[in-house]
């Protein structure tokens, strides 16, 4: 039934207010599977706020949504991961207090036992949360410590494994290179590249032109809670695109003046 | 430091970073262990300064009758505020359950099933009242429920006068209550066969008529233990004691997280609730009547023995089991004081202290779990 075209989500003229504040105003994009569409936008444009609302967390104030050819609302957070669209959020919501594996599992707890005995697998858990850990190139010590006791940058890995293990159709990353050394960057990208193999659709967030152009298969630019453009990835340069992001001719006027390091 | 960036590593069974995790700090982890070191001084100071008779079968059911009263609610409590609430409506609540509990045995003159279930459907409606007040308005739990302290304090005393036609004690629910098949389970002592048995062998004290000094175990401390292991059971082992741990631990993050937290905070205030009116049924039947000062107070009680239990005021950590044990070292104290020759009136000062203490020993603990610096 759905063709490789038929989009897995789409939005069209999607408003967002939040009492006088108007932080998204008119977005349209599609998501298709098997691609990766990169969303980039200064600071403010809208960005975290448009994947919250298409994670579940915020209702639209307008606009469609359409998941799979059909007209959606989504009312939690857990009628998204319902759908197959799973969310690394920019603040990464996980619990310090918690341990990994609880935080791994956190809302989508794998449960052995019948009747009154029904209890969470915790070996299961534990195993699972070490392998796909590993995966994305770390090895946790202790998946029963608490999640506070980790680096800023394992606990990103930790958001990001749990969402590629539970995201059946889309994948949406928050800037999740933010808090990355290189390494673990390069591990992200690749992995991201690997999950658009396998046939999602993955919507990656970021500031950094050179890491959308280096998995990105279009881009759409953000500005002040708008839509300036979708460019397929032949058709723009990484400098006009970071030339888009700014908003205009001033970052290569300030770019020269640096010397064009920027 | 910690990034591994070689994927060729296949399985590391041990990682050599793991150091060895020392007994202490493994026992650091578990938030009880306050509870523990408490109980423990507890009992050594009385075992230095009480009279023996404290530590005797019939010493100990003496405390653990109190202790199993406010466990009942500390247990609830703990729950509720691992979930990053609290309700400190409970002790009010104890009245007021014990009122509705009362009158429909009494006035309404309704069977022990018919009027545990309306006492049950009451805490349920009250359960509910607190969280969705909580949950829609976004106020602190703490402010909501204590309006509920006075607002059901207040109900106690008017439906009181009504039922019992201008007193404030109600009288008859023994009566009332006698020959239902439940009564066994709210009221009386539990194992008297067992106990007359342990008697007969001389395996525990005896009257010199051959009867045994203590005739069984009172039901309510039956019931705190089963409750309390069931708490336990439910937070560590469960689906519903994993959200609990996440809505206390950040709720945000918990909701993102597909967690439905308003069922879950919506749950925890019926359950406190649920304790309370169980507390109610228990003493109600056990003294046969009830009054307006019914659960004074208990609330704080409640709430102390949970923190002492190892339960952070900001939610997210703690146990069911510490509160439990926080209870017995609550009941050791209360009663443990009138086998000394210590004042009663200390039990206040130590009250307070070992909240204090408590609370700052927490601090540090959950510095420790979070690695906090
Ligand atoms: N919950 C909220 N309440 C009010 N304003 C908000 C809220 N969330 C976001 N905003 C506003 O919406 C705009 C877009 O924010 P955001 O989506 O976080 O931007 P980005 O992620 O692109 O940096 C900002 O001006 C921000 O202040
Ligand atoms: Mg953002």
């Amino acid at each position: 039934m759905s063709s490789i075209d038929t989009p897995l989500v789409e939005v069209r003229n999607l408003t967002k207010h939040f009492g006088s504040v108007i932080a998204l105003n008119g977005i349209s994009m599609v998501v298709k599977p098997r691609e990766v569409l990169c969303l980039l936008g200064d600071n403010g444009a809208g960005k975290s706020t448009l994947i919250n609302t298409l994670a579940g967390v915020h209702r639209p104030t307008s606009g469609d949504f359409i998941v799979g050819g059909k007209s959606t609302t989504f009312y939690s957070p857990r009628d998204a991961l319902d759908a197959g669209i799973a969310t690394v959020y920019q603040d990464l919501a996980m619990i310090p207090l918690m341990s990994i594996t609880r935080n791994f599992f956190m809302g989508r707890e794998p449960m052995v036992g019948f009747g009154p005995f029904k209890r969470m697998d915790m070996k299961f858990a534990d195993e699972v949360t070490r392998d796909e850990m590993h995966k994305i190139g770390i090895d946790i010590r202790d998946p029963q410590q608490a999640v506070g006791t980790l680096s800023g940058g394992e606990r990103q890995c930790v958001a990001i494994a749990r969402a590629v293990y539970f995201g059946a159709k889309v994948l949406i990353l928050d800037e999740p290179t933010s808090a990355l050394g290189v390494a673990q960057t390069s591990m992200v990208l690749k992995y991201v590249n690997q999950v658009r193999n396998s046939g999602l659709g993955v919507i990656f967030i970021t500031h950094n032109v050179r890491h959308a152009f280096a998995v990105g298969n279009r881009f759409t630019v953000l500005n002040r809670g708008k839509t300036l453009g979708t460019y397929e990835k032949g058709a723009i340069s990484i400098d006009e695109l970071q030339n888009l992001m700014a908003g205009g001719k001033e970052l290569q006027a300030l770019s020269d003046e640096l010397g064009g390091t920027i | 430091m910690s990034i591994v960036a070689d994927d060729k590593i296949k399985k590391t069974p041990a990682d050599e970073r793991l150091k060895k995790a020392s007994v202490a700090t493994t026992l650091l982890r578990r938030p009880e262990l306050g509870a523990v070191a408490g109980l423990v001084l507890v009992t050594v100071f009385f075992l230095l300064t009480a009279n023996p008779s404290m530590f005797t079968l019939a010493g100990i059911m003496n405390f653990m009758a109190p202790a199993a009263q406010l466990g009942i609610l500390a247990v609830g409590a703990s729950l509720l505020m691992i979930g990053g609430e609290y309700d400190l409506s409970i002790g009010s609540m104890v009245a007021f359950a014990g009122l509705v509990f009362g009158a429909a045995l009494v006035v309404w003159q309704v069977p022990l099933s018919v009027a545990i279930l309306i006492a049950i459907l009451m805490a349920v409606v009250i359960g509910v009242m607190n969280s969705q007040i909580v949950i829609k308005t976004g106020l602190p739990s703490f402010i909501v429920t204590l309006a509920f302290l006075f607002i059901l304090r207040g109900l106690t005393l008017v439906g009181l006068k009504w039922a019992s036609g201008g007193a404030t004690q109600l009288r008859g629910m023994k009566e009332a209550a006698a020959g239902s098949p439940l009564t066994s389970i709210f009221s009386g002592d539990a194992f008297q066969g067992l106990f007359a048995w342990l008697a007969s062998n001389d395996l525990i004290a005896k009257f010199p008529n051959g009867t045994p000094q203590v005739s069984g175990i009172p039901v309510e401390i039956l019931w705190f233990i089963v409750i309390a292991l069931l708490a336990t059971w439910v937070l560590l082992r469960t689906r519903f004691g994993n959200w609990i741990f996440a809505v206390g631990g950040d709720e945000r993050a918990a909701r993102k997280s597909g967690v439905p937290v308003v069922r879950v905070k919506t749950v925890l205030f019926i359950i406190t609730a649920l304790c309370a009116t169980l507390v109610a049924v228990l003493t109600v039947l056990d003294a046969g009547s009830t009054d307006a000062r019914r659960g004074f107070q208990k609330e704080f009680e409640a709430i102390i023995a949970a923190v002492i239990g190892g339960c952070l005021l900001t939610g997210g950590y703690g146990s069911a089991i510490g509160a439990f044990l926080g209870s017995i070292v609550f009941g050791m104290v209360l009663i443990g004081l009138t086998y000394t020759s210590i004042d009663q009136d200390w039990y206040l000062v130590f009250l307070g202290g070992m909240l204090l203490v408590a609370v700052m020993f927490n601090n540090v603990i959950r510095k420790r779990v979070t690695g906090e610096r």
